[in-house]
């Protein structure tokens, strides 16, 4: 039987819309995943600034500290957590995961290209469900982002948390897929001659944070559907009252939320680690250990998550207290790899190293009084006070959001053809970092002189006051640091310096290719014998042999 | 590409991938998302021995630990085939046909390991029929036990019963869905001895929801 051949049909039209909609491109679809992310940062950025409005001043000196309700006020820092939390930081990490992993593995694509197209377009759905719930009678969420029982219960919340819970439920299975496809990709498909330890840093803390993902999130899952199900179908889980258990809620919640507060970080320990050896001209200091501290913090990630539980009475202090004062060794461990790297090195002060530095010394202050809090005689006094919102904001915004910030300057080149512009860069970062300092740093000694978290309202006579204000203007200050980087977005994509192929001289194989890649990504692999490939091809010729 | 880029690039477009050998991606992704899967039903077993432990009934005016709750323990001897109230109690011939089509499942994967692609389509069919047949007898049994007074509401223990047995009902008709596209597609032709990775992925999935039957069997009825 003869074979016919085919003329190759010519490409039907396909619009640009169509074209991102129907897209399974990684690099397309991590894109899509930092776009999504920042609109919920957005959106959560206003939630922050109606929370900082609420609390400037107490309530009886004049109208603006009674700037909405009570009961939206509950909702407003409800949803700004679940969107900072679930819809921006863990989503945009995954972006940069989905834009980078295939490329430094010198992959086509992701192992399962289609189902890393659904993983994306479960979270505009998710987050959709859980923001509608603003519309539902009662309002949205209230119980805060962890919607402890019996507060979350049917008694006190309307159908607004049920919209959060199943909105949640959907960006988890997000994760899950996502974790699955990162797992295959990183073992399956790398290009001839990387070996697991010549795999950039970001690889490893993406392959680390998978496996976090794969084994933790499905447990939120469950958690979440029993709270569903004791809200609508007359269960008694967390129930005391018909035998269930309050208590039991917050074990298994939290073993979900301590692993992820390393999934809300370990990403952004991996951008920094590639920004900073590009930009002191040196390779990362000490790759192995800091490849082995990664997971150890993984490893020990999920023997800690009662120490959010010390004052429930109800946990073995002793262990988890240690337990979480070991996760500061391998943490130490990569702050001096990071330090070392950049020891007399050659700095080039380009917007991603100064990114990265601020990651570097805000997320110092965030472990520091994040160890003060694993003591337990501290965790009492300071439990659910404004020390703890200063502690998780050091880390998440000082150390995970300057570490997204970096990762942006760092790879728009790459992802549009187009350098951003450096002034406004450090000027974005010079105002973010005063505005950040400024808005929690003041929480440090709010909390240590008693004020609660989650008030809507407080005395004047509490001496909080001037705190507050000067923690609101802070507030507003970040906000107005997004501004110049939109500009610079908008003003970059159109007439941005052009790139080139490789504008950092960067080390991994993202930089081989052409800015932006072609969708197979590479059409030559450089030689990898080394963690650095394409240094090795820059400045091996001349040694080699 | 620009002319520095060009110059990187000495070595050919890649053949081959590190990790190629060794199982599929699917079989490897499917792998992984039982581990996800067994992590949800941890979550769910953990509510469950812990609200099992704590449980408690007043007998003769002393607070006892007693589980299942006495007013329920009739309803679970899964060696009986009627109730007290002489209802059908069909819960072990819904668990021996589920264990069987774990069998039938893998006699059918050693079919298309070895190309013998119409006993594959067959064995995949009965167990389908089989799988069907289990979340039949289970919906059966649901209305028995609501009718007997076992609701989701009827103490702790009716709650974690029909969520645990419920959400394994749920992996049971995810199941059967991809038994249907397998089947379905082993008749269309496709499949061989070479390409059946799809088959070996549903397949541990099929065994894997058969497992979670065996220990909520265990814990439900047994200890």
């Amino acid at each position: 039987m003869a074979t016919t051949t085919l003329n190759p049909a010519a490409p039907a039209y396909r619009s640009a819309l169509y074209e991102w909609l129907t897209t399974t491109d990684h690099k397309k679809i991590g894109i899509m995943y930092l776009i999504n992310s920042i609109i919920f940062f957005l959106a959560g950025g206003i939630l922050a600034l109606i929370v900082r409005l609420q609390l400037v001043i107490p309530k009886d000196a004049t109208t603006i500290g009674g700037l909405v309700s009570p009961e939206f006020y509950n909702q407003a820092f409800t949803m700004h957590a679940s969107f900072m939390l679930f819809l921006f930081i863990i989503p945009i990490l995954a972006g940069f995961g989905n834009y980078a992993v295939p490329l430094q593995i010198g992959a086509p694509d992701m192992a399962f290209p289609r189902i890393n197209a659904l993983s994306f377009w479960l979270l505009p759905l998710g987050g959709a469900l859980m923001a509608s719930g603003f519309l539902a009678t009662g309002g949205a969420a209230a119980s805060g982002w962890t919607e402890y029982p019996p507060l979350s219960g049917a008694k006190f919340n309307g159908p607004g948390t049920d919209l959060w819970i199943m909105g949640l439920t959907l960006i988890g299975t997000s994760s899950i897929l996502g974790a699955i496809n990162f797992l295959v990709t990183i073992f399956k498909m790398r290009a001839p001659g990387m070996t697991l330890f010549r795999m950039p840093i970001m690889v490893w803390t993406i392959l680390v944070t998978s496996v976090l993902v794969l084994m933790a999130t499905p447990v939120l899952t469950s958690a979440l559907i029993m709270l569903f199900i004791d809200r609508n179908y007359g269960g008694h889980f967390f129930d005391p009252a018909n035998g269930g258990n309050a208590i039991l809620y917050q074990n298994v919640f939290w073993f979900y939320s301590h692993p992820a507060v390393y999934i809300m970080i370990l990403p952004a320990m991996g951008i920094v680690s590639e920004v900073l050896p590009v930009f002191s001209r040196k390779p990362l200091f000490g790759y192995k250990a800091f490849v082995f501290a990664t997971v150890a913090i993984g490893a020990l990630g999920f023997s800690v998550w009662a120490h959010h539980m010390f004052t429930t009475g109800a946990v073995f202090l002793p262990f988890f207290s240690l337990m979480t004062f070991l996760i500061a060794v391998p943490t130490g461990v990569k702050m001096f790899n990071w330090i070392a790297t950049l020891w007399r090195g050659k700095l080039t002060f380009s917007t991603p190293l100064v990114f990265a530095t601020g990651f570097l010394t805000m997320f110092l202050i965030g472990g520091l009084n994040g160890a003060f809090s694993a003591a337990v005689p501290v965790d009492f006094a300071i439990h659910d006070t404004y020390w703890v919102v200063a502690h998780l904001h050091y880390v998440l915004f000082g150390g995970s959001v300057f570490g997204v910030f970096a990762g942006i300057y760092y790879w728009f080149p790459k992802m549009t053809g187009r350098m951003l512009n450096e002034t406004l860069g450090k000027l974005q970062f010079l105002i973010m970092f005063i505005g950040f300092n400024m808005t929690f740093f003041p929480m440090h000694q709010l909390g240590l002189a008693g004020m609660p978290r989650r008030i809507a309202d407080y005395s004047a006579s509490a001496g909080w006051t001037d705190l507050n204000i000067v923690a609101t203007i802070g507030g507003f200050t970040i906000a107005a640091s997004i501004l110049p980087f939109l500009w610079n977005v908008l003003v970059s994509l159109r007439s941005g310096r052009i790139a080139g192929d490789d504008p950092w001289e960067g080390n991994t194989l993202e930089w081989a290719t052409s800015s932006p890649p072609p969708p197979y990504n590479f059409d030559h692999l450089p030689e990898i014998r080394s963690e650095r490939p394409v240094f090795d091809a820059r400045h091996g010729q001349a040694a080699a042999h | 590409m620009t002319a520095d880029a060009t110059a990187l690039t000495t070595h050919g477009p890649a053949l081959e991938t590190h990790g190629s050998g060794g199982m599929g991606n699917p079989v490897l992704g499917m792998l992984l998302f039982i581990t996800s899967e067994v992590m949800f039903f941890a979550g769910l077993f953990a509510a469950y021995f812990s609200i099992r432990a704590g449980y408690t009934e007043v007998i003769n005016s002393v607070s006892t630990h007693v589980w299942p709750p006495t007013q329920f323990q009739h309803l679970l001897n899964p060696f009986t085939l009627t109730t007290e109230s002489g209802a059908l109690n069909l819960i072990l011939p819904a668990t021996l046909i589920l264990l069987s089509s774990s069998v039938t499942c893998q006699l059918g994967l050693m079919a298309i390991r070895r190309n013998d692609r119409r006993g594959f389509v067959r064995a995949f069919a009965v167990t389908l029929v089989l799988g069907v047949s289990f979340l039949l007898l289970q919906a059966f049994d649901y209305s028995v036990l609501m009718h007997e007074g076992l609701t989701m509401g009827a103490t702790t223990f009716g709650t974690t019963y029909f969520t645990l047995t419920g959400f394994h009902g749920a992996h049971v008709f995810g199941g059967a869905l991809m038994l249907s596209v397998v089947v379905y597609r082993g008749m269309a032709g496709q499949f061989s001895a070479k390409h059946h990775d799809m088959v070996e992925a549903v397949s541990w999935y099929w065994h894997f929801v058969d497992v979670v039957w065996l220990l909520l069997f265990s814990i439900l009825y047994l200890l």
